[in-house]
Protein backbone atom coordinates (compact mmCIF):
# COMPACT_ATOMS: atom_id res chain seq x y z
CA UNK A 1 0.00 0.00 0.00
CA UNK A 2 1.15 3.69 -0.94
CA UNK A 3 0.29 6.07 1.57
CA UNK A 4 -2.14 9.11 -0.50
CA UNK A 5 -0.18 11.92 -1.82
CA UNK A 6 0.44 14.55 0.75
CA UNK A 7 -1.38 17.54 0.28
CA UNK A 8 0.14 21.31 -0.32
CA UNK A 9 -1.91 24.56 -0.50
CA UNK A 10 -3.64 26.13 -2.77
CA UNK A 11 -2.09 29.33 -2.39
CA UNK A 12 -2.35 32.81 -3.48
CA UNK A 13 -2.82 32.06 -6.93
CA UNK A 14 -5.48 29.70 -7.19
CA UNK A 15 -7.93 32.10 -9.35
CA UNK A 16 -6.26 30.42 -12.46
CA UNK A 17 -9.03 27.72 -12.39
CA UNK A 18 -11.56 29.76 -11.05
CA UNK A 19 -14.48 29.89 -12.80
CA UNK A 20 -16.99 32.33 -11.26
CA UNK A 21 -20.31 30.45 -12.90
CA UNK A 22 -19.33 27.77 -10.77
CA UNK A 23 -21.18 29.70 -7.43
CA UNK A 24 -24.51 29.51 -9.35
CA UNK A 25 -25.18 25.45 -9.73
CA UNK A 26 -28.53 26.67 -11.77
CA UNK A 27 -26.64 28.57 -13.76
CA UNK A 28 -28.71 28.10 -17.67
CA UNK A 29 -25.82 26.80 -19.23
CA UNK A 30 -24.63 24.13 -16.75
CA UNK A 31 -25.27 20.68 -15.66
CA UNK A 32 -28.42 21.15 -13.82
CA UNK A 33 -29.88 23.35 -16.54
CA UNK A 34 -32.44 20.43 -16.95
CA UNK A 35 -33.51 20.17 -13.24
CA UNK A 36 -36.86 20.95 -12.27
CA UNK A 37 -37.98 21.11 -8.80
CA UNK A 38 -36.46 22.10 -5.71
CA UNK A 39 -36.19 25.16 -3.39
CA UNK A 40 -34.18 27.97 -4.66
CA UNK A 41 -31.33 28.73 -2.19
CA UNK A 42 -28.07 31.63 -1.79
CA UNK A 43 -26.12 30.80 0.70
CA UNK A 44 -23.16 33.25 1.76
CA UNK A 45 -20.87 34.22 4.60
CA UNK A 46 -17.81 35.41 5.45
CA UNK A 47 -14.67 33.98 6.20
CA UNK A 48 -12.49 35.59 8.37
CA UNK A 49 -8.89 34.68 10.22
CA UNK A 50 -7.55 34.61 13.72
CA UNK A 51 -7.64 38.23 13.76
CA UNK A 52 -11.06 38.91 12.23
CA UNK A 53 -9.83 39.95 8.91
CA UNK A 54 -11.39 38.78 5.89
CA UNK A 55 -9.70 35.88 4.27
CA UNK A 56 -10.12 37.57 0.66
CA UNK A 57 -8.10 34.68 -1.07
CA UNK A 58 -9.92 31.79 -0.39
CA UNK A 59 -11.26 29.04 -2.20
CA UNK A 60 -14.62 27.56 -1.11
CA UNK A 61 -16.21 24.15 -2.39
CA UNK A 62 -19.46 22.85 -1.62
CA UNK A 63 -20.62 19.64 -1.99
CA UNK A 64 -24.70 18.87 -1.47
CA UNK A 65 -27.25 16.15 -2.15
CA UNK A 66 -30.25 16.75 -4.25
CA UNK A 67 -33.84 18.15 -2.87
CA UNK A 68 -34.68 14.57 -2.26
CA UNK A 69 -31.52 13.88 -0.26
CA UNK A 70 -29.87 11.70 -3.37
CA UNK A 71 -26.55 11.99 -4.18
CA UNK A 72 -26.28 10.08 -7.84
CA UNK A 73 -29.65 12.09 -9.51
CA UNK A 74 -29.19 14.14 -11.99
CA UNK A 75 -29.04 17.02 -9.98
CA UNK A 76 -24.83 17.99 -9.77
CA UNK A 77 -24.62 19.24 -6.07
CA UNK A 78 -20.66 20.76 -6.55
CA UNK A 79 -20.15 24.21 -6.60
CA UNK A 80 -16.87 26.84 -6.15
CA UNK A 81 -16.46 30.38 -5.28
CA UNK A 82 -13.44 32.60 -4.41
CA UNK A 83 -14.19 35.03 -1.91
CA UNK A 84 -14.62 38.32 -2.34
CA UNK A 85 -12.06 41.52 -0.71
CA UNK A 86 -14.67 41.57 1.62
CA UNK A 87 -14.34 37.71 2.57
CA UNK A 88 -17.78 36.97 1.20
CA UNK A 89 -18.64 33.90 -0.85
CA UNK A 90 -22.01 33.02 -2.29
CA UNK A 91 -23.50 30.02 -4.02
CA UNK A 92 -27.01 29.95 -5.88
CA UNK A 93 -28.51 26.14 -5.11
CA UNK A 94 -30.90 23.94 -4.18
CA UNK A 95 -31.92 23.18 -0.56
CA UNK A 96 -30.95 19.68 -0.56
CA UNK A 97 -33.22 16.89 1.70
CA UNK A 98 -32.09 14.89 4.45
CA UNK A 99 -30.18 12.26 3.63
CA UNK A 100 -29.20 8.40 5.37
CA UNK A 101 -27.02 8.10 7.81
CA UNK A 102 -25.05 5.56 9.18
CA UNK A 103 -27.40 2.25 10.50
CA UNK A 104 -31.20 3.52 10.99
CA UNK A 105 -29.89 7.27 11.33
CA UNK A 106 -31.08 10.25 9.33
CA UNK A 107 -28.81 13.33 8.77
CA UNK A 108 -30.74 16.52 8.60
CA UNK A 109 -30.38 18.61 5.10
CA UNK A 110 -26.92 19.59 4.88
CA UNK A 111 -24.37 21.01 3.05
CA UNK A 112 -20.49 20.16 3.18
CA UNK A 113 -18.04 23.21 2.47
CA UNK A 114 -14.45 23.18 1.68
CA UNK A 115 -11.95 25.85 2.56
CA UNK A 116 -8.84 25.97 0.53
CA UNK A 117 -6.39 28.83 1.08
CA UNK A 118 -3.06 30.54 1.52
CA UNK A 119 -2.03 29.40 4.45
CA UNK A 120 -4.25 26.59 4.80
CA UNK A 121 -1.65 22.99 3.99
CA UNK A 122 -5.09 21.12 3.43
CA UNK A 123 -8.31 21.80 3.12
CA UNK A 124 -10.36 22.81 5.93
CA UNK A 125 -14.04 20.68 5.76
CA UNK A 126 -17.08 21.83 7.54
CA UNK A 127 -20.81 21.44 7.24
CA UNK A 128 -23.84 23.47 6.83
CA UNK A 129 -26.82 22.94 7.86
CA UNK A 130 -30.24 25.02 8.19
CA UNK A 131 -32.02 26.76 11.17
CA UNK A 132 -35.51 25.32 12.00
CA UNK A 133 -35.08 22.49 10.53
CA UNK A 134 -36.76 19.82 12.98
CA UNK A 135 -33.87 16.98 11.94
CA UNK A 136 -30.83 18.69 13.57
CA UNK A 137 -32.45 17.88 16.53
CA UNK A 138 -31.16 14.11 15.87
CA UNK A 139 -28.21 14.59 13.26
CA UNK A 140 -25.15 12.38 14.06
CA UNK A 141 -22.84 15.16 13.34
CA UNK A 142 -24.24 17.98 15.05
CA UNK A 143 -24.95 15.26 18.15
CA UNK A 144 -20.94 14.48 17.73
CA UNK A 145 -20.02 19.01 18.41
CA UNK A 146 -20.20 19.82 21.90
CA UNK A 147 -23.52 21.99 22.24
CA UNK A 148 -21.57 25.56 22.71
CA UNK A 149 -20.35 25.49 18.91
CA UNK A 150 -22.68 23.39 16.87
CA UNK A 151 -24.18 27.15 16.42
CA UNK A 152 -20.84 27.66 14.12
CA UNK A 153 -22.38 25.12 11.57
CA UNK A 154 -26.03 26.29 11.48
CA UNK A 155 -26.76 28.93 8.44
CA UNK A 156 -29.54 31.52 9.33
CA UNK A 157 -32.23 32.97 7.21
CA UNK A 158 -31.23 36.69 5.73
CA UNK A 159 -33.75 39.30 5.24
CA UNK A 160 -33.27 38.58 0.86
CA UNK A 161 -35.65 36.08 -0.01
CA UNK A 162 -34.04 32.20 0.18
CA UNK A 163 -30.75 33.49 1.56
CA UNK A 164 -29.08 31.83 4.34
CA UNK A 165 -25.75 32.80 5.83
CA UNK A 166 -23.27 31.16 7.45
CA UNK A 167 -19.59 32.82 8.15
CA UNK A 168 -16.41 30.57 8.56
CA UNK A 169 -14.00 31.66 11.28
CA UNK A 170 -10.91 29.97 10.85
CA UNK A 171 -9.03 30.60 14.43
CA UNK A 172 -9.86 31.70 17.64
CA UNK A 173 -13.04 33.37 19.39
CA UNK A 174 -16.49 31.28 17.57
CA UNK A 175 -14.05 29.19 15.82
CA UNK A 176 -15.87 27.14 13.32
CA UNK A 177 -16.19 23.34 13.96
CA UNK A 178 -13.93 21.53 11.57
CA UNK A 179 -14.77 17.93 11.03
CA UNK A 180 -11.72 15.19 10.19
CA UNK A 181 -13.40 13.63 7.45
CA UNK B 1 -29.51 0.46 4.00
CA UNK B 2 -26.28 -0.96 4.41
CA UNK B 3 -23.76 1.38 5.22
CA UNK B 4 -21.37 2.88 3.26
CA UNK B 5 -17.76 2.08 2.97
CA UNK B 6 -15.17 4.29 4.13
CA UNK B 7 -11.90 5.95 2.94
CA UNK B 8 -9.08 5.06 5.53
CA UNK B 9 -7.56 7.56 7.70
CA UNK B 10 -3.85 9.15 6.79
CA UNK B 11 -0.62 8.42 8.55
CA UNK B 12 -0.49 11.86 10.28
CA UNK B 13 3.29 12.56 9.45
CA UNK B 14 2.53 11.40 5.41
CA UNK B 15 0.28 14.65 5.45
CA UNK B 16 1.17 18.40 6.37
CA UNK B 17 -0.42 19.71 9.53
CA UNK B 18 -2.53 22.80 9.53
CA UNK B 19 0.08 24.85 12.31
CA UNK B 20 3.51 25.14 10.55
CA UNK B 21 5.53 28.10 12.04
CA UNK B 22 8.17 28.14 9.44
CA UNK B 23 4.95 29.05 6.98
CA UNK B 24 3.70 32.58 8.05
CA UNK B 25 0.37 32.46 6.12
CA UNK B 26 -0.16 29.20 8.63
CA UNK B 27 -0.18 31.61 12.22
CA UNK B 28 -3.41 33.28 11.56
CA UNK B 29 -5.19 30.58 9.45
CA UNK B 30 -5.14 27.60 11.34
CA UNK B 31 -7.49 26.02 13.65
CA UNK B 32 -6.87 26.24 17.34
CA UNK B 33 -9.40 23.72 18.04
CA UNK B 34 -9.05 19.82 16.77
CA UNK B 35 -11.28 18.94 13.99
CA UNK B 36 -13.91 16.62 14.81
CA UNK B 37 -13.92 13.41 13.87
CA UNK B 38 -16.70 11.87 11.67
CA UNK B 39 -17.92 8.43 10.54
CA UNK B 40 -18.22 8.82 6.96
CA UNK B 41 -21.53 8.56 5.34
CA UNK B 42 -23.27 8.84 1.73
CA UNK B 43 -22.13 12.71 1.89
CA UNK B 44 -18.40 11.59 2.28
CA UNK B 45 -18.00 8.83 0.02
CA UNK B 46 -20.15 10.60 -2.60
CA UNK B 47 -18.84 13.12 -5.12
CA UNK B 48 -19.52 15.20 -8.15
CA UNK B 49 -18.84 13.46 -11.33
CA UNK B 50 -17.74 15.96 -13.83
CA UNK B 51 -18.60 15.36 -18.04
CA UNK B 52 -15.86 16.78 -20.32
CA UNK B 53 -19.04 17.72 -21.90
CA UNK B 54 -19.39 20.34 -19.23
CA UNK B 55 -16.28 20.90 -17.90
CA UNK B 56 -13.85 21.15 -21.20
CA UNK B 57 -10.40 19.54 -20.87
CA UNK B 58 -7.44 21.52 -22.11
CA UNK B 59 -4.16 19.40 -22.30
CA UNK B 60 -2.27 21.82 -24.00
CA UNK B 61 -0.95 24.92 -22.01
CA UNK B 62 2.16 25.51 -24.19
CA UNK B 63 0.15 27.70 -26.68
CA UNK B 64 -2.38 30.41 -26.66
CA UNK B 65 -4.14 30.65 -29.99
CA UNK B 66 -1.80 29.14 -31.87
CA UNK B 67 1.41 30.63 -30.82
CA UNK B 68 4.02 29.17 -28.85
CA UNK B 69 4.59 30.17 -24.97
CA UNK B 70 8.20 30.70 -23.90
CA UNK B 71 10.15 28.23 -22.40
CA UNK B 72 11.25 24.73 -22.22
CA UNK B 73 8.12 22.68 -23.65
CA UNK B 74 7.62 19.99 -20.94
CA UNK B 75 5.10 16.90 -21.27
CA UNK B 76 3.57 16.15 -17.84
CA UNK B 77 2.09 12.51 -17.71
CA UNK B 78 1.51 9.60 -14.64
CA UNK B 79 -1.26 8.02 -12.93
CA UNK B 80 -3.77 8.67 -10.28
CA UNK B 81 -4.36 5.64 -8.00
CA UNK B 82 -6.13 4.45 -4.50
CA UNK B 83 -4.23 3.53 -1.72
CA UNK B 84 -4.82 0.18 -2.92
CA UNK B 85 -3.04 0.01 -5.90
CA UNK B 86 -6.21 1.00 -8.17
CA UNK B 87 -6.75 3.31 -11.35
CA UNK B 88 -8.90 6.30 -10.34
CA UNK B 89 -10.88 6.53 -13.73
CA UNK B 90 -12.34 9.61 -14.93
CA UNK B 91 -10.89 11.99 -12.39
CA UNK B 92 -11.05 15.59 -13.41
CA UNK B 93 -7.49 16.80 -13.06
CA UNK B 94 -7.04 20.44 -13.32
CA UNK B 95 -3.83 21.90 -13.23
CA UNK B 96 -2.38 25.48 -12.97
CA UNK B 97 1.48 27.06 -12.79
CA UNK B 98 3.83 30.55 -13.78
CA UNK B 99 5.70 30.64 -16.37
CA UNK B 100 8.80 30.16 -17.36
CA UNK B 101 10.03 33.73 -15.99
CA UNK B 102 8.61 33.05 -12.67
CA UNK B 103 5.18 34.90 -12.76
CA UNK B 104 1.48 33.92 -12.43
CA UNK B 105 -0.88 35.27 -15.20
CA UNK B 106 -2.56 36.54 -12.06
CA UNK B 107 -3.14 40.19 -10.99
CA UNK B 108 -1.96 38.87 -7.41
CA UNK B 109 0.99 38.65 -8.95
CA UNK B 110 3.55 41.43 -8.66
CA UNK B 111 7.09 39.27 -9.38
CA UNK B 112 9.30 41.67 -11.22
CA UNK B 113 9.41 39.64 -14.20
CA UNK B 114 7.48 39.31 -17.53
CA UNK B 115 4.47 38.14 -18.26
CA UNK B 116 4.04 36.08 -21.53
CA UNK B 117 1.16 36.72 -23.91
CA UNK B 118 1.22 33.19 -25.08
CA UNK B 119 0.45 31.41 -21.39
CA UNK B 120 -2.19 31.28 -19.45
CA UNK B 121 -0.94 29.05 -17.21
CA UNK B 122 -3.82 26.43 -16.36
CA UNK B 123 -5.24 23.32 -17.55
CA UNK B 124 -8.12 20.57 -17.10
CA UNK B 125 -7.39 17.04 -18.02
CA UNK B 126 -9.51 13.76 -17.15
CA UNK B 127 -7.66 10.55 -16.16
CA UNK B 128 -8.99 7.26 -18.61
CA UNK B 129 -9.79 3.93 -17.69
CA UNK B 130 -6.21 3.24 -16.35
CA UNK B 131 -6.19 5.82 -14.23
CA UNK B 132 -3.66 7.82 -16.90
CA UNK B 133 -3.51 11.74 -17.50
CA UNK B 134 -1.56 13.50 -19.95
CA UNK B 135 -0.79 17.31 -20.35
CA UNK B 136 1.80 19.38 -22.14
CA UNK B 137 3.26 22.70 -20.31
CA UNK B 138 5.99 24.60 -20.28
CA UNK B 139 8.75 23.93 -17.46
CA UNK B 140 7.63 27.12 -14.79
CA UNK B 141 10.97 29.37 -13.41
CA UNK B 142 10.77 29.51 -9.78
CA UNK B 143 10.02 32.87 -7.73
CA UNK B 144 9.99 34.71 -4.97
CA UNK B 145 7.89 34.86 -1.75
CA UNK B 146 7.89 36.98 1.48
CA UNK B 147 7.80 34.33 3.82
CA UNK B 148 11.23 35.09 4.69
CA UNK B 149 14.34 36.33 3.42
CA UNK B 150 15.59 35.59 0.55
CA UNK B 151 12.41 33.30 -0.03
CA UNK B 152 12.40 31.41 -2.99
CA UNK B 153 9.23 28.67 -4.14
CA UNK B 154 10.24 25.34 -6.32
CA UNK B 155 9.61 25.08 -9.58
CA UNK B 156 6.54 23.28 -8.87
CA UNK B 157 2.56 23.07 -11.05
CA UNK B 158 -0.48 23.25 -8.85
CA UNK B 159 -2.61 20.15 -9.33
CA UNK B 160 -6.54 19.66 -7.83
CA UNK B 161 -8.00 16.09 -8.15
CA UNK B 162 -11.68 14.75 -7.70
CA UNK B 163 -12.08 11.18 -7.57
CA UNK B 164 -14.85 8.83 -6.20
CA UNK B 165 -15.88 10.40 -3.18
CA UNK B 166 -15.61 14.04 -1.58
CA UNK B 167 -13.11 12.77 0.78
CA UNK B 168 -10.86 11.96 -1.42
CA UNK B 169 -10.70 15.64 -2.84
CA UNK B 170 -6.95 16.45 -3.02
CA UNK B 171 -4.91 19.74 -3.69
CA UNK B 172 -1.03 19.43 -4.28
CA UNK B 173 1.79 20.66 -6.14
CA UNK B 174 3.99 19.03 -8.05
CA UNK B 175 8.02 19.37 -7.84
CA UNK B 176 10.79 18.95 -9.72
CA UNK B 177 13.74 16.78 -9.57
CA UNK B 178 17.09 17.97 -8.34
CA UNK B 179 15.73 21.67 -7.63
CA UNK B 180 17.97 22.99 -4.73
CA UNK B 181 15.09 25.57 -3.38
CA UNK B 182 13.33 22.17 -2.01
CA UNK B 183 15.83 22.23 1.32
CA UNK B 184 14.45 25.66 1.77
CA UNK B 185 10.56 25.68 1.13
CA UNK B 186 8.67 25.54 4.28
CA UNK B 187 5.78 24.05 2.45
CA UNK B 188 7.20 21.28 0.51
CA UNK B 189 9.00 20.61 3.97
CA UNK B 190 6.26 21.02 6.02
CA UNK B 191 5.28 16.92 5.74
CA UNK B 192 7.05 14.93 8.30
CA UNK B 193 7.81 11.93 6.69
CA UNK B 194 10.46 11.83 3.82
CA UNK B 195 9.46 9.37 1.34
CA UNK B 196 5.99 10.86 1.35
CA UNK B 197 7.76 14.29 0.77
CA UNK B 198 9.68 13.08 -2.24
CA UNK B 199 6.74 11.58 -3.52
CA UNK B 200 5.71 15.11 -4.22
CA UNK B 201 8.94 14.94 -6.86
CA UNK B 202 8.21 14.26 -10.28
CA UNK B 203 10.92 12.06 -11.85
CA UNK B 204 12.36 12.66 -15.60
CA UNK B 205 10.95 9.88 -18.03
CA UNK B 206 12.69 9.03 -21.28
CA UNK B 207 9.50 6.89 -22.27
CA UNK B 208 7.50 10.23 -21.74
CA UNK B 209 10.16 12.31 -24.19
CA UNK B 210 9.04 12.88 -27.56
CA UNK B 211 12.27 13.46 -29.66
CA UNK B 212 13.13 16.49 -30.98
CA UNK B 213 9.95 17.70 -29.13
CA UNK B 214 9.66 17.99 -25.43
CA UNK B 215 10.96 16.24 -22.02
CA UNK B 216 8.91 14.12 -20.13
CA UNK B 217 8.12 13.82 -16.33
CA UNK B 218 6.29 11.21 -14.26
CA UNK B 219 3.94 12.49 -11.77
CA UNK B 220 1.76 9.67 -10.00
CA UNK B 221 -0.76 10.47 -7.46
CA UNK B 222 -2.35 8.34 -4.64
CA UNK B 223 -5.57 9.32 -3.39
CA UNK B 224 -6.97 8.14 -0.22
CA UNK B 225 -8.24 4.15 -0.48
CA UNK B 226 -11.54 2.65 0.84
CA UNK B 227 -11.31 0.76 4.67
CA UNK B 228 -12.19 -2.47 3.02
CA UNK B 229 -10.28 -5.07 0.39
CA UNK B 230 -12.10 -4.49 -2.91
CA UNK B 231 -13.67 -7.70 -2.77
CA UNK B 232 -16.29 -6.48 -0.16
CA UNK B 233 -16.30 -3.22 -2.43
CA UNK B 234 -19.11 -4.42 -4.62
CA UNK B 235 -21.49 -1.53 -3.67
CA UNK B 236 -18.95 1.28 -4.95
CA UNK B 237 -20.06 2.84 -7.87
Amino acid sequence: MTAATASQTAGPYWHLIDFPEWADLLRADGPNAGVTGGERIVLTGRVTDGQGAPVADAMVEIWQADPEGRYDGAFHGFGRCGTDADGMFRFVTLKPGPVPGRGNQTQAPHVVLSIFARGLLKQLVTRLYFAGEALNENDPVLQAIEPARRGTLIARRTAAPGEWRLDIRLQGEGETVFLDV
Amino acid sequence: MTDPIGYRRPDPATQPPYDVPAYGSTHHRHPKQAPVRVPHTLTEVSGPRFSPAWYAPHADLSTLNGKAALGERIIVAGRVLDEDGRPVRGAMVEVWQANAAGRYHHPGDQHDAPLDPNFLGRGRVFTDEEGNYRFTTIRPGAYPWRNHPNAWRPVHIHYSLFGAGFAQRLITQMYFPGDPLLAYDPIFLSTADEAARNRLIARFDLDITEPEWALGYRFDIVLRGREATPFENDGAH
